[in-house]
């Protein structure tokens, strides 16, 4: 029987089994920030160890860093002290920290794949359940606690129980206006938060063959929306491309013997997976979510549902009391407050180019506050090179400097009580961009257009 | 870690599906740099308004219901990885989450922590929340070496699932990085081949 592709690359990285067949994975990569990390290294100072392999972990400073004035020392205590304490750790271990004010300072997920850190075939973790995003390239890559982190650190492995295999394949062309946001939107609301567990997710067929790596960075990221330990798409010549030349890829001669064992990264015809799911691209709108979980998504023609059809009514009901939302309503022509560009999910230079595009030579509403978060230095500096900051600033938007932000608020950026706000990030708990904040889950591109009317509208009917 | 055997005590329900991990500890109180300390924010925004007052309809807030035992709506611990849910359950004092569905990452944090999740079926789940609401004190029993969970003066009874690796930790105390150390020469080996 073949084997899959997560099968090829864990079996790969198999140190040795523990007690009751349990495996010892050993991590190629392993990046670091400010927020989960400083338990670990605590860890570490009390058994008195040093980070067993240094060079294979890579440290910045994104989450709940202020994302204008960072040349400044940071306003708020505990952050200011977290990041320094970042710093000081790094130092101490040494870890190569790309920290506020470095030109590869940016989202931990946005930075590894742009700098060529992260390469195909790979085991890769974070102390953040995004980490899923770099499985992009064909990747094993996951989100861990700290615990996990420190034993990272302390062995380079980790102890783990092998997830079971899914394959999401999704086929046909998608609808102008529909972008890789919206599948991943629309994969999660037909399986729901629950409907990964355990299981690691690997995303096929001709639609997700087509997109950027960028494009498919966003549909990976999401993979733990529904519950999925991780998400990964088999690397093709789209994905060598992307890698070729990045700083930490192999350059040469290395690169082409690379690719060739890159190559060989796919499942197999005769693979079995425990699971499989197959969606039609056309099928696809423009979505958006309208509770308080990523898997309550809706195209954007569509009624929020009832809630006797849930399968737990009372809990979908508290949600759209938070919401402020009501079934059958229609999100179409909501009036919003708040327009928020960025988080790992999407804040990539094709992202930026996707809003620029749009609202080149229009304004937006007066009654929207939007913000532009870059998902790094790079992407920023690259945003001002092509000229989008001068386009954002025409329309009314701030191209700020780059962060988590208003993606999980633990900075200023945060959207106040009761009011709505599209978000290109991937969470719309509750509280999540602030106590209180109403967050509506979109594409950048609905996104833009909200900002330009105030109000959600389908991009479906702008650009075509 | 603090090792965990057996546990009889009352329990707090809770049965809201789907708690994510920034419920149980909102980002904006991941700052701290230690382990410590995080219970007095558990569910922050669930117990308290904005002016810091508890607020009376939220389930911690009434003195009817107390234990080291939460009894949970599915897919508990959801969305991001944060250790520090795990850690604020445990700090608050929960030694133990019951549910009919965990989130992985929350479950694995859990048992880093020597928080142990109990993992039933929906209708025991549901048979554990009617015995609670009848009568607040009743005892459940969680005995790990056994893996049974039950509700003796209720003869309910039911088994759970745990990684035999997992429950040695649990039952020990032990860290899955005390293991790891002890390998260091087989990853060495590895790595050369690697
Ligand atoms: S942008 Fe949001 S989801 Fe991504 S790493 Fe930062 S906080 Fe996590």
């Amino acid at each position: 029987m073949g084997k899959t592709l997560f099968d090829k690359i864990w079996d790969a990285h198999v140190v040795t089994q523990a007690e009751g067949g349990i495996d010892v994975l050993y991590i190629d990569r392993h990046f670091i920030h400010e927020v989960t990390s400083p338990q670990a290294f605590a860890g570490l100072e009390k058994r008195s160890i040093p980070v067993f392999r240094p060079q294979q972990t890579i440290a910045t400073a994104d989450h709940n860093v202020p994302t204008i004035n960072q040349h400044l020392p940071i306003q708020e205590k505990l952050s200011r002290f977290q990041v320094e304490k970042l710093t000081e750790n790094c130092e101490k271990f040494g870890v190569e920290l790309y920290g506020l004010g470095h030109p590869y300072q940016g989202i931990v997920h946005v930075i590894g794949p742009q700098l060529g850190i992260t390469q195909p075939g790979m085991t890769i973790v974070c102390g953040d359940s995004h980490t899923s995003t770099h499985g992009a390239f064909g990747c094993i890559a996951f989100g861990i606690g700290t615990s996990q982190v420190e034993q990272v650190m302390a062995t380079q492995c980790l102890l783990l129980n092998k997830p079971k295999r899914m394959r999401i394949s999704v086929d046909g062309e998608l609808q102008s206006g529909v972008l890789s946001k919206d599948i991943i939107l629309y994969i999660i609301s037909q399986l729901g938060t629950g409907g990964g567990t355990g299981y690691f997710v690997e995303y096929a067929g001709s639609t997700i063959r087509s997109l950027s790596m960028e494009a498919r960075m966003t549909i990976c990221n999401m993979s733990i929306e529904m519950g999925a330990r991780g998400g990964m798409i088999a690397p093709d010549a789209t994905t060598f491309e992307y890698v070729k030349g990045r700083q930490f890829a192999p350059q040469g001669a290395d690169f082409e013997a690379a690719v060739q064992q890159w190559s060989e990264l796919y499942s197999d015809e005769d693979a079995v997976f425990d699971k499989e799911y197959h969606f039609k691209a056309e099928d696809i709108m423009p979505m958006v979510t309208y509770g308080t979980n990523p898997g309550m998504g809706i195209g954007v023609k569509e009624q929020i549902p009832q809630a006797a059809d849930s399968d737990s009514p009372k809990s979908y009901q508290k949600s759209l009391e938070y919401m402020g939302l009501h079934e059958g309503e229609s999100l179409l022509g909501k009036a919003i407050d708040y327009v928020f560009i960025g988080s790992c999910t999407n804040s990539r230079i094709e992202d930026l180019r996707i809003v620029a595009d749009y609202v080149k030579g229009k304004k937006k509403a007066d009654s929207i506050k939007a913000m532009i978060v870059p998902g790094s230095k790079q992407v920023e500096a690259q945003a001002r090179e092509e000229g989008l900051d001068k386009i954002f600033e025409a329309a009314g938007f701030q191209l700020r400097q780059p962060g988590c932000s208003a993606c999980l608020g633990m900075n200023e950026d945060k959207v106040p009580k009761g009011k709505y706000c599209i978000s290109t990030s991937n969470r719309n708990f509750e509280g999540r961009q602030g106590p209180g904040a109403r967050t509506i889950l979109a594409s950048p591109l609905m996104a833009a257009a909200t900002a330009i009317h105030g109000k959600i509208v389908d991009v479906r009917e702008e650009v075509i | 870690m603090e090792k965990f055997i057996k546990l009889d005590t009352t329990a707090v329900p809770m049965p809201m599906e789907n708690v994510d991990t920034d419920q149980i500890i909102p980002a904006r109180f991941l700052k701290a740099t230690t382990r410590e300390g995080f219970g007095d924010n558990l569910f922050r925004d669930w117990r308290f308004d904005n002016d810091d007052h508890p607020k009376p309809d939220f389930i911690l807030n009434n003195p009817t219901y107390q234990g080291k035992v939460l009894v949970a709506g599915k897919n508990f611990g959801c969305g991001s990885s944060r250790e520090h849910a795990a850690w604020a359950l445990y700090d608050y004092g929960f030694r133990v989450v019951v549910s009919s569905f965990f989130a992985d990452i929350f479950k694995g944090n859990a048992l880093n922590n020597g928080l142990l999740p109990v993992q039933v079926s929906p209708e025991f789940l549901h048979e554990l929340f009617e015995a609670i609401e009848e009568n607040a004190e009743v005892v459940l029993s969680i005995d790990l070496e056994n893996q049974k969970i039950s509700v003796p003066s209720k003869g309910l009874e039911s088994d759970f699932d745990i990684h035999p690796y997992k429950k040695t930790c649990m039952l020990n105390g032990y860290d899955d990085i005390d293991y790891l150390l002890s390998i260091t020469d087989k990853i060495k080996d590895f790595e050369k081949s690697h």
